[in-house]
């Protein structure tokens, strides 16, 4: 984009510049539109496994339903309570919406198309995501409440752990495909096995990636492993004393979280941009409607597990993450690189 | 231009970030000014090109030990009051610190301005190679020139770790901990048994 705005006449910092606003625009104002789709979405699925009808008033089938929340929530109210922290009360929503827009910058939706092509990408994402915490944490705290309290111990102990097992599965992945890029651990899935696009093909990556949809769960705090808002112990956890458009942003950025663990699903285990089959026929579609596709399909999974399975309570979920996913996932790296080694496969 | 323009707003923000972690007086705010540094060290660290470095230090720091640390501070019952009162018995021990530190700093600046030692020659032996991205660079090295000296951290760390664990391991009897193999294990016909007593007469089990 940036030989474009060149083509104008701009020097290349301005090119530059202006082309990536654009980008982050490109980016960030389809997500925003699709997390309050995928919030409608998410109930209509809830409530169909439920034998309910959902959402279905505002708008034809419903499909407003968001955009009036969001109006409701933004007329309200903002209420601070009188012995929260107030400074640290009203960024800490700030920090959880930014962090959940901030990792989008480096995943890839077609060949290449990529707002910053970092060669560290995977490890941007892992920092970032360990950033979203702290929104969490701070809320929790400055709240000066007792649940909000209790959700945010809850919260860093819970993301803690996962991560460690999620770092394990990552590096599973950057072994085979030899390079923290995303770009390129997308292209090293062409063909991975016969003609499959993607990692999740191989029977030595597919357990990686069960654990890593798992763990993708448990790191957005999503059900069965929302104990951070655990609403029969919490009243609503660490979002209890939130009002008005600070609790909107919670809300938003919980959902972009949660689209994002489904791209990167999408693109870690499921051939990213790349259409499932490795057939020139499949390549007339283009690359982002695929990448849509897999996160639309990730995110039914994600509802499906949350309307069917009952929540953890906090010592299974404590087991699983140490006791379970860190000794497999520690196991599975020395295997698969051992394997590696065996075949030749860094010569 | 833009570089300069980076560099003094992340070198500024750190150096005012890490004085006000010293300065502020509620430890949780500490932690959290503590984060920015390490956030702006970061930056600075991608500015220089090495933004593998950068992403570990957010990673590990921000990531990981700084959560631990706001989770312990979060904790403290925190008394003001308290915390003025000890200012005179621990004042000699801090003055005595910040002597130490202040003549560290006066020895440091006063042995660079005499000129620097000689550690090694530069003939370019620990120089990056050229098209090798920056990950790949410090693996090349850290797995081959400096091996025994990264395993040997690797161990230290292991053995502290099960140091830590042995000091605070306690053996408590009469837990009843939840084992989750045995309850899968066990089936319907263990447990429960169908019976259809007469009228009348009861269930002997």
């Amino acid at each position: 984009m940036t030989e474009f705005f060149m083509g104008l006449g701009l020097s290349y910092g301005w090119a530059w510049g202006i082309s990536t606003v654009c980008g982050i625009l490109l980016i960030a104002l389809p997500l925003m539109l699709g997390v309050a789709m995928i919030i409608y979405a998410d109930r209509k699925i809830w409530a169909a496994m439920a034998l309910r009808r959902g959402p279905n008033v505002v708008g034809p089938l419903g499909l407003l339903q968001s955009f009036a929340d969001g109006l409701k929530v933004f007329l309200q109210e903002t209420i601070i309570p009188a012995a929260a922290n107030k400074g640290l009360f009203l960024i800490a929503p700030i920090i959880t919406f930014t962090v959940a827009l901030m990792a989008w910058a480096v995943i890839p939706f077609n060949s290449g198309a990529v707002l910053a092509n970092v060669n560290v990408g995977l490890l941007y994402v892992l920092a970032i995501s360990s950033l979203g915490v702290y929104g969490v944490v701070i809320a929790g705290w400055s709240s000066n409440s007792k649940y909000p309290f209790f959700s945010a111990m809850r919260a860093s102990a819970q993301m803690i752990s996962y991560e460690v097992s999620i770092g394990f599965i990552l590096i599973c992945v950057v072994l085979w495909a030899g390079t923290f890029n995303l770009n390129d651990i997308v292209k090293a899935q062409q063909g991975h096995v016969w003609i499959i696009n993607g990692f999740v093909a191989n029977p030595l990556l597919f357990p990686m990636w069960v654990m890593f949809l798992i763990s993708g769960m448990a790191e957005t705090a999503r059900a069965p492993f929302d104990l951070t808002e655990a609403e029969s112990e919490l009243v609503a956890g660490y979002q209890t004393e939130y009002s008005s458009m600070s609790f909107a942003l919670y809300w938003l950025g919980e959902y972009a979280n949660v689209l994002l663990m489904c791209a990167l699903n999408a693109t870690l285990f499921w051939g990213g941009w790349l259409p499932p089959l490795d057939l020139p026929i499949l390549y007339i579609v283009p690359g982002f409607v695929w990448l849509l596709l897999k996160i639309l399909f990730f995110f039914f999974v994600f509802s499906w597990v949350k309307a069917t399975v009952p929540r953890y309570r906090y010592d299974q979920l404590m087991r699983l993450g140490w006791k379970v996913f860190l000794p497999v996932s520690l196991l599975f790296v020395f295997v698969i690189s051992g394997y590696l080694m065996a075949t030749g496969h860094f010569a | 231009m833009i570089q300069a323009f980076a560099f003094y707003l992340f070198a500024t923000l750190m150096i005012a970030s890490g004085a006000i972690t010293i300065l502020a007086r509620n430890p949780v705010h500490s932690v959290l000014w503590l984060i920015l540094a390490f956030f702006n060290a970061a930056g600075l660290m991608v500015l220089a090109g090495a933004e593998f470095i950068a992403m570990l230090l957010v990673i590990v720091y921000v990531g990981a030990v700084a959560v631990l640390f706001l989770f312990v501070v979060m904790m403290l019952d925190i008394d003001f009051a308290e915390l003025r009162a000890g200012f005179i018995n621990n004042f000699p021990l801090g003055f005595v610190l910040a002597v130490v530190l202040l003549a560290e700093l006066v020895l440091g600046v006063g042995a660079y301005r005499a000129g620097s030692l000689p550690l090694g020659v530069a003939d370019g032996a620990g120089a990056a190679t050229a098209g090798l991205s920056n990950t790949a660079a410090i693996g090349a090295l850290l797995y081959s020139r400096y091996l025994f000296l990264f395993e040997a951290a690797g161990v230290i760390l292991l053995v502290a770790m099960i140091g830590a664990i042995v000091l605070t391991h306690r053996q408590r009897s009469g837990v009843r901990g939840q084992n989750i193999s045995k309850q899968v294990a066990r089936r319907p016909e263990d447990a429960t048994i169908n019976v259809q007593p007469e009228v009348g007469k009861g269930v002997q089990l």
